[in-house]
């Protein structure tokens, strides 16, 4: 392990891109989709084609907050032999090639608890990973992960969303760390798309109440809708699209086609492109 | 509460952040969570409001037709030779089960709350029923969740949830029964957030759900207690009722909760039985984990990923059970037994045949550990069932398994 702690590599990335004078791109994968190979190839090749941060899925059964895409691409990982522990393998590969990245897990509870706790902070620190996204934690939930995440070193990244008031927000940001992500749209992923205007007003509310970086996802299905974020937010989430561009390039029967990989980082030097593009 | 002390009393939980034990809590997305803290608000004012018990009330006994009797199953205790076995009549509420009771208490609570659209998810469709029943009688517009194979083996009730004005969503996702209608529910709540209540059908969820269920689900047990003091001058020995997410039984148990001569016994189905992993009995092969909202035990593998229920009542067909129950487990307060499918088949032909009431197959567990269980017991031993549904919704699926075309 390298002296530098795995909070501060979120810290740096944004601290670079605040010098860069642009917005990140962050991009949701599936672990394990849909296969554990391409998974990882895939995994290798984001950073390459320009995402500054990667959220990584732990595939869950029941993801409430999920639409079709994610559903989809989960329950093709949990076909292929996905668990926590080949999450966690995928992630100490990652980390051989490439020390700067941030990895953020994403996922449910659920497979954590039975994971254990201690065990599994331990276990992804040294793996690699550097923040945590858990749907079903907010902060009336704390003690549960965001507490031991804190004081083990990995970073807890809370959602905030628009129904998120004034009243309730101090406690939402109390222990986030890392940076905060604002869900723009009342909804499941990779459904609605938010109007930009709102989610311009929705950050600069956030911004009043932390000096952490703000990224917005749900709904940013193209580099156009990516750059509009990147104008307004210090990073653009894009998950759904991704995920749908692994699926498009599967057979009927599932199999990954020659050419998947190649084809998804198009995507993502596009998408890369507009985000790094909005600001001139 | 440490699992290894027993407290004082049964019936003062959950706390104030909606634990029961390690059991409960609120386990949400965010943009869920400003919804249920307004449930919460809006409940626990209701519950200071004496006008919306007597609204309550008067629903009861006006609309649903309460109280339903507490029969004495004369004949199945002479077949049985043993307890004095007693009926629930639950069956006999309008729309045919106990759900409605509870769909009673929060479509009254969502009209204070100025809510004017309503979701709910549901598995044998009787939940879906008393939900589409209410929201046509408050002329509210309805979206039931229901899992496309229960929409295909519960057909009578599809029907009557269409009849009523109600939209039946098909869910295609995970497993296309029962939970997966649920996420699909909660899904639709995250995207309507505005004007949506959430009308959940079992003492699940996030809190306040499973404690606003069995308050209003309580009228059951409360009026056990006072008819069976009329009866017999003295409180029953055993209550027996069904556990899928367990909202008849956490209603008819949790007034006797604090008195220690009760026996309790709750029935999980066992589908083709616990050892053959097929099976819908969370509490006796399954494990504490997080879904739905809440902290109970599960169905799942080891890796945290939530397994498929097996159970020919598609009430019972559900890998999670409602966080109180979970506790009571750990409590020991309430015993859980198991009864496989082939076990409440039989119990269902008994009673029809015996009492002359088709009871439900989810009804049909609790029946089976009674058949079981009456003959060992001293003919002064009061035994009552909860019988939370009546079966006419089921001939369709006993007609299957017993090989008859209809």
């Amino acid at each position: 392990m390298s002296a530098v702690s795995t909070q501060d590599r979120i810290a740096r990335r944004f601290a670079a891109l605040r010098d860069e004078g642009r917005a990140g791109l962050v991009t949701f994968i599936t672990a394990g989709d849909p296969d554990h190979e391409t998974s990882a190839a895939l995994l290798a090749g984001l950073a390459d084609s320009g995402a500054d941060l990667i959220e990584l899925g732990m595939p869950f059964t029941d993801p409430m907050a999920d639409g079709p895409a994610i559903q989809a691409s989960s329950l093709r990982a949990l076909n292929n032999g996905a668990r926590m522990t080949r999450t966690l393998d995928l992630v100490r590969g990652f980390r051989t090639r490439d020390a700067d990245t941030p990895i953020i897990l994403m996922g449910y509870y659920n497979p954590i608890y039975a994971y254990g706790v201690d065990r599994f902070l331990a276990d992804a620190k040294a793996a690699g990973v550097d923040g945590l996204i858990v749907v079903d934690l907010p902060p009336e939930e704390d003690g549960e992960l965001c507490l031991p995440a804190l004081k083990a070193g990995v970073a807890f990244i809370r959602l905030a969303t628009p129904t998120t008031d004034d009243a309730r927000l101090p406690a939402v940001l109390a222990n986030t760390s890392g940076f905060v992500y604002y869900v723009s749209i009342a909804g499941i992923t990779g459904t609605a798309s938010a109007d930009n205007a709102r989610v311009a007003d929705a950050v600069a509310r956030l911004k009043r109440h932390t000096a952490l970086p703000v990224a917005v996802g749900f709904g940013i299905k193209t580099p156009v809708q990516a750059a509009e974020v990147a104008r307004v937010a210090d990073a653009a989430v894009v998950g759904s699209a991704i995920v749908t561009r692994i699926a498009d390039n599967l057979d009927e029967d599932g199999t990954p086609r020659p050419g998947l990989v190649d084809d998804v980082m198009v995507f993502v030097r596009d998408l890369a492109a507009g985000v790094r593009g909005a600001r001139v | 509460m440490s699992a290894m002390t027993r407290p004082n009393s049964f019936r003062t939980g959950p706390d104030d952040n909606g634990h029961f034990g390690i059991y409960g809590g609120r386990f949400v997305a965010e943009t869920l969570m400003p919804l249920i803290l307004e449930v919460e608000k809006a409940y626990n004012a209701a519950k200071d409001d004496p006008g919306f018990e007597a609204d309550f009330r008067e629903r009861l006994v006006n609309y649903v037709g309460r109280p339903n009797p507490l029969y004495y199953a004369e004949q199945l205790t002479k077949k049985l030779g043993g307890a004095k076995i007693y009926f629930k009549r639950e069956e006999l509420n309008h729309t045919g089960a106990h759900k409605i009771n509870n769909c009673i208490g929060q479509i009254l609570l969502a009209r204070r709350m100025g809510k004017r659209r309503i979701i709910a998810e549901t598995g044998a469709g009787q939940h879906g029923v008393a939900t589409a029943t209410v929201c046509a009688l408050y002329n509210m517009p309805c979206t039931i969740y229901m899992g496309e194979v229960d929409i295909a083996r519960q057909q009578p009730n599809v029907f009557r949830m269409r009849l009523l004005g109600a939209e039946v969503r098909s869910v295609t996702s995970g497993s296309k029964t029962l939970k997966d209608a649920m996420n699909e529910a909660l899904r639709d709540w995250v995207s309507n957030v505005d004007d949506t209540y959430y009308l959940i059908g079992t003492a699940a969820g996030p809190h306040p759900y499973p404690t606003m269920v069995r308050d209003f689900q309580s009228v059951i047990g409360n009026e056990i207690r006072e008819q069976m003091q009329a009866a017999e001058g003295r409180l029953p020995d055993s209550l027996v009722a069904c556990v899928g997410g367990g909202s008849n039984a956490i209603g008819t148990f949790h007034p006797f909760l604090d008195d220690p001569s009760v026996a309790l016994i709750g029935v999980e189905a066992a589908g083709h039985g616990i050892k053959t992993g097929l099976h819908a009995a969370s509490l006796t092969g399954g494990r504490p984990g997080v879904l739905h909202g809440n902290r109970t035990y599960l169905l799942q593998d080891d890796d945290g990923q939530i397994t498929e229920a097996h159970s020919i009542s598609a009430g019972l067909d559900y890998p999670g059970i409602g966080p109180e129950h979970s506790w009571l487990y750990d409590q020991k307060r309430v015993e859980y037994v198991s009864i496989t499918d082939t076990e409440a088949l039989e119990a269902f032909q008994t009673c029809a045949k015996v009492e002359g009431i088709i009871p439900a197959l989810e009804s049909s567990h609790a029946l089976a550990e009674i058949i079981k269980r009456a003959p060992t017991l001293p003919a002064d031993h009061l035994m009552v069932l909860c019988l939370s549904g009546r079966g006419d919704k089921d001939i369709f699926t006993v007609a299957e398994h017993l090989g008859v075309t209809l």
